[in-house]
């Protein structure tokens, strides 16, 4: 395998700063500060991410709508997330009677701080990650799962109706939906046969495992739009918080900037989710490559790792917002009906198809060796 | 009709029978329920749809006037008056158990007159809080905002509902029943709410998510408009139906016109004649296309709802050149319309009738036949014919039951007897079908200004009306098809400049009555989308 | 700071009507003084406050379809950051009361005047919530619904054109870029609460309690 030039890669800058804490600190404490520092980048993408995205979501609401969007702020109104989280910042908390302090306190935590566990575990780009467990998968199916206990927790403790339905359903439609997202991602991992993300992504280097593993990973893909866009609690699976039925569902008592959070949560996890079916599916971050083709391979490379997760995560949000802003709502017993009569079925056949194709060697990858294999 | 007038003459001996505008019959109130059950149970025309129930307060009695049709022919009316003289205890035989549109309008009369209802179920006020002290439509009634004052503080909602039953021996009896079981989740979907079309109050209790029961709760934007007509003269009177169910404005309004016109005899020029009729079937597409996108948005589908407004935007510009107004549009008054056709006004129409169309079948694309929709609207909210006579449910929603009920067929007004339009009938009775009767309905409303518009005659837009217009005594109706459904227009006159009583009988409200019928049983969420199809506005349905 | 430096996009000063009143408004505030730094950041806070006024529709009647239209493609209230109607009044900046208010619905209107978060804004829209307009004389009509919330902005037509929400709400940006968030600086509003009385004991109701906890 060639080594490509790589000009715009943050690679070199990381090596700089951790030179730059090797030569000034003793290694524990050049540990202590490397984790204070990615957390701290962390947090500020995780703003920073969220504001884009509540952005360009209004953006593109506006265009399906024959709408303009904002536009007053800035050119295109790009600022105008930020006016909105100034306001948010300063904005009253109003403490509710009767309401369980500490619970309606803690929900909003629990809501930003498992999304935010989900986020730092997702590779941006090469060597752009916090931590590369061999084990990343299963942890991020672990913490994304954790959002739930905050949205139970606000409906229960809000001691208000309408919140209280909105979290039952999200709890009832959160763990339908969690399963089949399982199901779907761990059809990828018999394919790659890893649940490290960084080699789930170098296996994808010829061919991306939606190509890989053809029909299984297709259905697969399918699903894990399906109840990844399920478990974020956005249109038409919007129930928890339908705003037409339930005012604004599980968070209705919440002000300033407890609200704030969920709806931070809310963006990151649609970004969350495309970041999973992104690196699962397309490859993640690694820039699209042809075997043998070593000219056009490395004017891929020029164009840097995160741009090409950019990108890709890109489209997905983009499919995410087409389906969201295109559907009517579903009813609960149609959604539940959708999971537990459909998705799930096909998904454990879909298991089971794959593992069959991979022991029997079917995958692009072993059928021709000579186009896709590493 | 003689057989009518025999068969009422046996059940009660001294009713006093007229020919008036309609045939009219009063009677003595212990009479009232048989002749009304004969009249309803009548095996050739039954007639089984009561249109108005009215109170009145006659000065030394108290009374209801009733003005009954028949779903076999809407074309034969009966108008049936009793009265009682104690001004005290005003107490009338209830006939809810025959018309169950009947419940709420009874309600409704008492809050409004004090008159109370002998063996209805649920006697408590119907538009008032029941704090209120005195009842405003009697004659006798002054506001004196120190006994009924405007205030901040809420008080609780008492679900226990009075009522007045007659035994088997003939003895009444006063009772109270509980509207709700003790352990009974409900929750308040409105009055301020993103999808109860305005501020109508649904008290629901919940087993899990299926609807168990469905209180109605209204009153929230009650205004007095038909007391306060009583102080106005008729032209005066106008801008106030515009305000009852604002998405058919032109069409009330057009109502109110036509009946003052025919009982001072006011002739129409014909070139005012086409305006109105265009006028209204511009306004019944708007307001369907709200109805649609309003229903669009209470299913979740919030782009639908902004294509269903963009469209209506170009039949309010239309409006705007014309006169000025977009939402209410103060085009008709008495005599004919107020402001001439704009020189482009037929250009505008004729380029708006093929986009309409084009942007029809991107609905159909779009929503009609969206997976996700027909889940939400196909077999929800059952309303069976029957049902929607009884609840005197008309209009699209009506006619997706399957009774053709349509004013402009039945009882053509204006020009619509001289277009040729298709009714939509639908016997389905669930949502899908109320969902396509209207869209179904546009269609239709572009073919009658396709057949009108190039046909305008030139001439005058208005006949020459006294500013103060005096009606002859006697009572008069009118009705027309809205796009909610038959809005009907009652004034009795005393040969005054003003009104004696005016009642406009609303099509919003027997929507309402039968949401509880059709949504028990439902999911919450159908809840929303049933009452979405139902298509009502609460300001018509408080007046 | 005068009117003119109030900077609306697109929408000079000279075109707004009335700045005569706004100008006092902010001749009171500057006598009560105020440090430059607090300044800068009180214009920040503004910035952001101004151009984020989510609203909530408090829709009754005609007014309320206008205010739809004006959330529609066709005016598109969204292009000012408007269009993120919140349903709950806790996360709502700005209540738009639409339409005619009755006694019945006053409490109600309190109420949920009352559940919303500071910084909270009123706009009066349309003849019936700033006066009673053609209900004015009715037995259950509210005369008015500064008699019950204070109110920052009357939007006259009934019903209003989307055009003149726009103007109304604009003017409320302005006002709001007045305000200073250091030192709770709020705007004098439009309040007249001297007709509310308690149903049961015909005593005047202060204005000031929290009418929750009664």
């Amino acid at each position: 395998m060639l080594i490509y030039s790589q000009p715009l890669e943050v690679t070199q800058i990381l090596d700089t700063v951790d030179q730059f804490l090797r030569t000034h600190l003793s290694p524990g404490m050049v540990s202590l500060s490397k984790g204070i520092l990615t957390g701290l980048l962390l947090l500020v993408a995780y703003a920073v991410i969220a504001l884009a995205l509540i952005y360009i979501e209004r953006k593109v609401a506006a265009f399906f709508q024959a709408r303009l969007g904002p536009n007053r702020l800035g050119k295109y109104g790009v600022f105008q997330s930020l006016a909105d989280m100034i306001k948010i910042l300063i904005k009253e908390i109003i403490p509710i009677n009767k309401a369980d302090q500490l619970l309606f306190f803690a929900a909003s935590f629990f809501v930003i701080i498992a999304s935010l566990l989900a986020f730092g575990a997702i590779p941006f780009g090469m060597d752009l990650h916090a931590i590369d467990f061999n084990l990343g998968v299963f942890y991020l199916l672990a913490v994304s799962s954790l959002g739930v206990i905050g949205i139970l927790l606000a409906g229960w403790s809000s001691n208000n109706k309408y919140s209280m339905i909105g979290a039952m359903r999200s709890g009832a439609q959160f763990i339908s939906y969690e399963l089949s997202a399982g199901f779907s991602l761990m059809t990828i991992v018999v394919l790659s046969g890893t649940l490290q993300f960084s080699e789930i992504i170098e296996g994808q280097r010829y061919c991306w495992n939606l190509f890989n593993g053809h029909l299984p990973a297709v259905v697969a893909f399918v699903i894990y739009l399906i109840s990844g866009h399920a478990e974020t609690n956005r249109g038409p699976f919007d129930l928890p918080e339908a705003e037409s039925e339930l005012t604004a569902g599980y968070h209705t008592e919440y002000s300033g900037l407890q609200f704030g959070f969920f709806y931070l949560s809310e963006y990151l996890n649609m970004f969350i989710v495309a970041a999973v079916a992104t690196t699962m599916f397309l490859g993640g971050w690694m820039p699209v490559q042809i075997k043998g083709w070593e000219a056009f391979n490395q004017v891929m490379w020029v164009i840097p790792s995160w741009a090409w997760f950019i990108g890709k995560v890109g489209v997905m949000i983009f499919l995410s917002l087409w389906v969201r802003w295109s559907f009517p709502r579903l009813r609960i017993d149609l959604l539940l009906n959708l999971e537990w009569k459909y998705l799930l079925p096909i998904n454990l056949v879909n298991l089971l198809v794959m593992v069959i194709i991979v022991l029997s060697g079917f995958t692009l990858t072993e059928l021709f060796p000579a186009f896709f294999g590493r | 009709m003689r057989d009518i007038r025999k068969m009422i003459l046996v059940t009660a001996p001294d009713a006093l029978i007229e020919e008036r505008q309609k045939l009219t019959v009063t009677l003595r109130p212990e009479q009232l329920h048989r002749v009304m059950e004969e009249l309803r149970r009548d095996e050739t025309i039954p007639y089984d749809y009561l249109i108005s129930l009215t109170g009145m307060d006659w000065g030394d009695t108290l009374g209801v006037i009733y003005q009954l049709s028949s779903s076999a022919d809407l074309t034969r009316e009966i108008i049936v008056i009793t009265s009682t003289a104690n001004r005290t205890d005003p107490l009338l035989y209830s006939v809810s158990d025959l018309y169950e549109t009947a419940q709420l309008n009874e309600r409704e009369v008492y809050a409004l007159f004090g008159i109370r209802f002998i063996n209805n179920p649920d006697m408590r006020r119907f538009l008032l809080n029941d704090q209120w002290k005195g009842f405003p439509f009697r004659k006798d009634y002054t506001h004196d905002p120190v006994v009924n004052p405007v205030t901040v503080i809420s008080s609780d909602i008492v679900d226990i509902a009075p009522r007045i039953r007659e035994t088997a021996g003939g003895d009444l009896v006063e009772e109270s029943v509980a509207i709700f079981d003790e352990d009974d989740y409900i929750i308040n979907i409105g009055p301020q709410h993103p999808s109860t079309h305005g501020v109508m109050h649904f008290r629901t209790t919940l087993d899990g998510e299926i609807v168990k029961k469905v209180d109605v709760h209204s009153g929230y934007i009650h205004r007095g408009i038909e007391k306060l007509c009583e102080n106005m003269t008729y032209p005066q009177m106008l801008h106030l139906t515009d305000r009852l169910d604002y998405l058919s404005a032109n069409i009330n309004r057009h109502a109110l016109c036509m009946c003052i016109e025919k009982a001072a005899d006011i002739a129409v020029p014909a070139r005012a004649q086409y305006i109105r009729t265009i006028m209204d079937e511009l306004q019944r597409i708007s307001s369907h296309l709200l109805a649609w996108a309003a229903h669009c948005n209470d299913l979740g589908g919030t782009t639908a709802f902004i294509y269903g407004m963009r469209e209506r935007e170009h039949i309010l510009d239309i409006f705007d050149k014309t006169c000025g107004g977009r939402l209410i549009v103060n085009q008709n008054v008495v005599g004919g319309v107020m402001f001439d056709i704009y020189p482009d006004f037929q250009k505008d129409v004729k380029a708006f009738i093929p986009y309409m169309r084009r942007q029809l079948i991107e609905y159909d694309h779009f929503f009609s036949h969206n997976a996700i929709a027909l889940g939400r609207l196909v077999d929800i909210g059952h309303l069976s014919r029957e049902d929607a006579i009884s609840y005197g449910v008309t209009g699209p929603a009506g006619r997706a039951s399957g009774w053709s009920c349509d004013v402009r067929r039945y009882k053509p007004y204006a020009l619509y007897d001289k277009v040729e339009f298709k009714e939509i009938l639908r016997t389905d009775g669930d949502s899908y079908a109320r969902y396509m009767n209207r869209l179904d309905e546009i269609a239709q409303s572009l073919h009658i200004i396709e057949q009108l518009i190039d046909r305008i005659p030139p001439g005058e837009v208005c006949t020459k009306v006294k500013p103060v217009i005096r009606l002859p005594e006697g009572q008069f109706f009118q009705s027309v098809e809205t796009g909610k459904g038959e809005f009907g227009v009652f004034i009795e006159s005393r040969g005054e400049k003003t009104p004696y009583r005016v009642k406009f009988r609303s099509p919003s409200l027997s929507a309402v009555s039968a949401i509880p019928l059709i949504c028990k049983g439902s999911f919450l969420s159908d809840l929303i989308g049933i009452a979405g199809s139902m298509d009502f506005v609460i300001p018509d349905i408080d007046r | 700071m005068e009117v003119k430096d109030i900077k609306i996009k697109a929408f000079p000063a000279e075109e707004f009507k009335d700045n005569e009143t706004l100008q006092l408004y902010i001749d009171e505030l500057k006598r009560e003084g105020g440090s430059v730094i607090v300044g800068k950041l009180d214009q920040l806070v503004n910035w952001g406050r101004a151009n984020s006024l989510w609203p909530l529709a408090f829709a009754t009647s005609c007014c309320g379809i206008e205010f739809m239209a004006a959330a529609s493609a066709h005016y598109d209230l969204s292009r000012f950051g408007m269009e993120v109607t919140r349903n709950s009044p806790r996360q709502a900046d700005v209540m738009v009361v639409a339409g005619t208010i009755v006694n019945k619905m006053a409490p109600l209107l309190r109420r949920v005047y009352d559940q919303m978060a500071e910084p909270k804004y009123v706009v009066a829209m349309g003849a019936c919530a700033i006066s009673g307009g053609p209900f004015v004389h009715s037995y259950n009509v509210v005369n008015g619904v500064d008699q019950l919330v204070p109110v920052d902005i009357y939007i006259p037509g009934c019903p209003p054109r989307p055009e003149s929400l726009f103007y109304g709400l604009l003017q409320l940006q302005r006002k709001v870029k007045v305000e200073r968030f250091f030192g709770h600086k709020r705007i004098k509003r439009n309040y007249r609460p001297e007709t509310l009385v308690d149903p049961e004991t015909g005593e005047r109701i202060d204005p000031q309690i929290d009418f929750n906890t009664k």
